[in-house]
This record gives C-alpha cells, sequence and structure tokens, in this order.
C-alpha cells in the first residue's frame, strides 16, 4: 500500500491560516490502513485545528467527510455539492488523491495534510516498510524477490558495495544491507549465477510521468 | 598497450608498481596539492586524486589531477557514482582524457549521508561496475554508453576497488571476477590489515585465473596512533582491522605508535613483493604525505622505473 506520515501540525496550521472555512477531506484505502488520513484522523485533526484557531482567536470552521478513494474519479463526485460551501480543502489523502482533488476543484486551494513516503508493506500494527519505488522495470526476478533499487541505499544493481558491514548497510547499523540478503537468498536456492552476470546500466523508464493504459482497454488503432 | 599511461606501462613491464594518493583541498589553493606532490613526485608511479572523498566537497577530482600533471606527476583520475549522471560522467572523462589524464579509478562512493552534505541527492544513475563497463566501452569500441560513436575515443587505464574483507566473504572474489568482466585493467583494495584474510582471498584469486587478467595493487595505509586504528575499526564501513594490529600498536609506547605503523606497513610490502598475484601496492597515507619518501624509501620500492 502507499504510506505517509502526518505533516507536523504547526506546517498544516500554517497552509491555513488565511482561511475560515475549510473541509478535510480523508481517504478510507491506503492511507485509512496506515493509520494516517482516514476518518479518525480526519476527526482527531479537526479537533487540533479547531483548538488552535480558537486559542488564537481565529475560529475557524471545519467540515470533514472521508470518501472510499481519493484517486478514483467515482469517488469524488459526492464531494461536488459539498466542497461549494468552503473556501479551502485539506485533503489527507496521499499525494495521488491530493491532486485529483485539486484537478477536480480548480477553483479553491487544495492543501495536503500528509507527506507521502512510499509504497510500503505492514510489519506489525503502526510500522511500515518501503519496498517499491515503481522504477517500471522490476529486477525482483533476478534479485531474489529484494529489491535493490528501494532497499539498497545507493539502489546498486551489482552489489553488494565495498561498505556492507556484516550484513548491515554502511548508512545505518540497523538497515539490513540488501545487496548481502540478496546473496543469501540466491544462494539458499542455489541461483547465485544469476547475480555473477554484470546487469548493465538500467535505462530509467521514470524520469517522464507515466501514463498505464492496460493492453485489453486501449483504443483500437485506427 | 590500453592507454599507454606510465603506470600501465611499469605494470606491463612486469615492476612492482607503487602508487599514492592525495586528497585535494577543501578550497582552491592549487599550491596545496602542489605542496602534497612534492612529496610523492618520484616516489610513486601515479597518484590517486580523490573525488569527494567520504562525500564532502572538496576540489574536483579532475581539476586537482590537471595540477598534478603541471608538477610532473601521473594522476589517477577518482570518479564516484554519487555525484553524476552518465552524461557528467562521459563529458568529464573525455576533458579530463583531453588534458592528459590517463588513468581512472572507478568507485560506487561512500553515501551523501556521511558528508558534509547529508541530505543532497545521491545520483548514482549508474553504479561502479556499470562505470567500468562504460569507460571500456568508451576506450575500446570508441561509442558512448547510448551508442553514438566518439571522435577520438579516451584511451584510459581502467581501475577500480575491491574490498577483500566484507562479507559475504566467499562472494569477493566473484565481485573481483566481475569487475573483470566489466572490463577493469587494475584494482586497488581496500587498506588491508588482516592478513591472514587477504592471503586467502589472494589465493582464491590465483586458483581462479583472475591474477592474470588484472593488476591487483595492495592497499596500504599506516596507522598513526592507536586512536586511528580504534576508529577504523568501529567507525569504517568496511574495514577490518584485527586486535592483534591494535595491541602490537599499543605495545609500542608512548611516542612510538606512528614508528610501530610504519614498520608494520613496511612488513606488509615486503610480503606483498613476494606474493604471488600481487602486482604493486597502493598507498593510502592520507595527510601524511610528508611521510611518504621516507616510507619508500624504508619499504625499498626506490629508485621508480623508468619505462619507455
Ligand atoms: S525493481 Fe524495485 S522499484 Fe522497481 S518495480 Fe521492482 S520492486 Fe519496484
Ligand atoms: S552496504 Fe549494501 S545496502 Fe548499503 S549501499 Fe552498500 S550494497 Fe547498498
Amino acid at each position: 500500500m502507499i504510506v505517509a506520515k502526518r505533516k507536523p501540525f504547526e506546517e498544516i496550521k500554517n497552509l491555513l491560516k488565511d482561511y475560515k472555512k475549510v473541509l478535510n477531506v480523508g481517504c478510507g484505502t491506503c492511507v485509512a490502513v496506515c493509520l494516517v488520513g482516514g476518518e479518525k484522523e480526519v476527526d482527531v485533526l479537526n479537533a487540533e485545528l479547531d483548538m488552535a484557531r480558537k486559542l488564537e482567536d481565529n475560529p475557524i470552521e471545519l467540515g470533514a467527510c472521508t470518501v472510499e478513494r481519493q484517486c478514483d474519479r467515482e469517488y469524488l463526485a459526492e464531494l461536488d455539492d459539498k466542497v461549494k460551501d468552503y473556501d479551502a480543502v485539506l485533503s489527507m489523502a496521499c499525494g495521488v488523491g491530493v491532486q485529483f482533488l485539486a484537478e477536480r476543484f480548480p477553483d479553491i486551494p487544495v492543501f495536503p495534510a500528509v507527506d507521502t513516503s512510499g509504497l510500503a508493506v505492514n510489519q506489525a500494527v503502526g510500522w511500515y516498510e518501503e519496498r517499491c519505488r515503481s522504477c517500471s522495470s522490476c529486477v525482483l526476478g533476478l534479485t531474489g524477490g529484494i529489491c535493490p533499487v528501494t532497499m539498497c541505499a545507493k539502489g546498486l544493481y551489482n552489489g553488494p558495495c565495498g561498505g556492507t558491514n556484516n550484513g548491515s548497510c554502511e548508512v545505518d547499523i540497523d538497515q539490513p544491507c540488501a545487496w548481502y540478503m540478496i546473496y543469501e537468498r540466491l544462494q539458499r536456492q542455489g541461483r547465485l549465477d544469476v547475480i555473477k552476470q554484470l546487469h548493465q546500466a538500467v535505462e530509467w523508464q521514470n524520469q517522464v510521468p507515466r501514463t498505464l493504459i492496460q493492453p485489453g482497454y486501449k483504443k483500437p488503432e485506427e | 598497450m590500453k592507454s599507454g599511461s606510465n603506470l600501465e606501462k611499469v605494470l606491463e613491464a612486469g615492476h612492482f608498481a607503487f602508487t599514492g594518493e592525495l586528497g585535494p583541498p577543501r578550497g582552491t589553493s592549487a599550491d596545496h596539492v602542489r605542496e602534497k606532490a612534492a612529496y610523492l613526485k618520484g616516489n610513486v608511479d601515479a597518484v590517486n586524486i580523490t573525488d569527494n572523498q567520504t562525500a564532502v566537497v572538496r576540489m574536483a577530482s579532475w581539476a586537482a589531477s590537471l595540477i598534478l600533471i603541471q608538477e610532473g606527476l601521473e594522476p589517477n583520475f577518482q570518479m564516484v557514482c554519487r555525484d553524476r549522471n552518465r552524461l557528467a560522467m562521459q563529458s568529464d572523462i573525455l576533458g579530463a582524457y583531453a588534458h592528459g589524464i590517463h588513468n581512472m579509478l572507478c568507485l560506487s562512493g561512500d553515501h551523501q549521508k556521511f558528508g558534509d552534505h547529508p541530505n543532497s541527492k545521491g545520483v548514482f544513475d549508474i553504479d561502479s561496475m556499470q562505470l567500468i563497463s562504460m569507460v571500456k566501452r568508451m576506450r575500446d569500441e570508441g561509442k558512448f554508453l547510448g551508442g553514438a560513436e566518439i571522435e577520438e575515443p579516451p584511451k584510459i587505464f581502467i581501475g577500480a576497488a575491491a574490498n577483500p574483507f566484507a562479507e559475504p566473504f566467499e562472494w569477493r572474489v566473484h565481485r573481483l571476477a566481475k569487475k573483470i568482466e566489466a572490463g577493469v585493467d587494475f584494482i586497488q583494495t581496500q587498506c588491508i590489515y588482516n592478513m591472514e584474510k587477504f592471503r586467502e582471498w589472494i589465493r582464491q584469486a590465483n586458483d581462479m585465473g583472475l591474477t592474470e587478467k588484472v593488476y591487483i595493487l595492495a592497499g596500504v595505509t599506516p596507522m598513526k596512533s592507536v586512536g586511528m586504528a580504534r576508529y577504523m575499526k568501529a567507525k569504517v564501513p568496511g574495514m577490518d582491522v584485527p586486535d592483534e594490529v591494535i595491541k602490537r600498536l599499543q605495545g609500542a609506547g608512548k611516542g612510538k605508535v606512528a614508528e610501530e605503523g610504519i614498520k608494520f606497513a613496511c612488513e606488509q610490502i615486503e610480503e606483498f613483493k613476494e606474493m604471488k598475484g600481487v602486482a604493486g601496492v597502493h598507498l593510502m597515507a592520507i595527510e601524511w604525505e610528508h611521510r611518504v619518501p621516507e616510507i619508500a624509501e624504508r619499504a625499498k620500492v626506490l629508485p621508480r622505473p623508468e619505462v619507455d
């Protein structure tokens, strides 16, 4: 799922300082699962903002609405009527959701309430670890199912580097060395030959905005 | 001859090579480079010029390399993958060669987190293995990585680093093999303190026939103090400093530790001269350049050969 963490409260407050009526929109999918931008978090943030603005003698009127998914047009329709009554929107979705709202309501400002940090797995309650940087040319088949782009601090394709430290990465003793893990996994599977081959320079696919149309949905060629 | 560099000639002729290292200044002083270079002149075959070493901003490696050429020394231009993408790398290689730089050392580079701009964006467009392969392609095929022809391709003697100590140890020799496959001509190893492990690594490299395909220069850094030894053991990623080495330095007594460090380095060099598969020594006496003449003398590597 996509994970995010809430922006520092002061930053959110500052973004909204000139607005009196703000609709806070949560998202019921990824950010709800990772406990940052679902219905509950919308209520908590609104309560904090309400309190802070009262203390500043600058009260704010806050609305709350959590949609199923902010990245899907069909769920945004329910906001059309509500948004009219506000002078700004705060989105607690990932960066994708924020942009989709901003695109749908171009006449009013839409602000992010979270910092989107990546595609991650859920290791334990409230603990997420990034696993993919969506590079568009997946090499997991060559690396024992461990992503070097994400998990190696230098994103090396021919690791490990000379800094690998008894299984830890040179940047942090608590961070496992991706290439050490890749080595161990492939050794276990008797597939070390795969990484004995030189992996040539990557043809980066993620340097321009990417559009994806699944084959079954492409318009037939004229 | 692949490049005709002095280092290549010395190695090609079968001499035991001896290379040095120089860290450019954190400023613009060419004199600073010249002063350090003066200690190295005549005592080494080529001098590595580090590239923003430990991710700290310094005078560009190619620029300090040019000062070295003016002073009559041969530079070994280091290039890390952290700070440049493939366009910048290739253009720097063309420019460096145009100014007479004939050796390169291709490195991944320390992570930016260690340096003076810890939150900079690390580039790592290509890695050290791919850099080796790119330089080889430029030299031997006369083509850029993107495929276009190069007018008058750069003839570079291609170097890389190897760490014989990092885990998984069994993988180390395969990584060396991979660098050879990528096109490396010479290797400079991580500083060696664990001689036993190094002997084992070179034995494996000999057994696999790798030492016939690449020149291996053993990395030597004399310890200046017990504190330095402890620091390297604890803090420098990929460094293997056995306890015996620390004990030996401690045993030297007050005021004599540096002398003991040099003695150990000279003993190592003597052993490397006899070791099958080792083609020379790379002396990394960082911020100790003024001791290089003495170390070279005591290690009996002088005079340096002149090869035409
Ligand atoms: S290689 Fe890594 S970043 Fe690329 S798609 Fe696969 S998991 Fe994601
Ligand atoms: S130590 Fe391992 S994970 Fe860290 S940068 Fe080097 S190869 Fe990558």
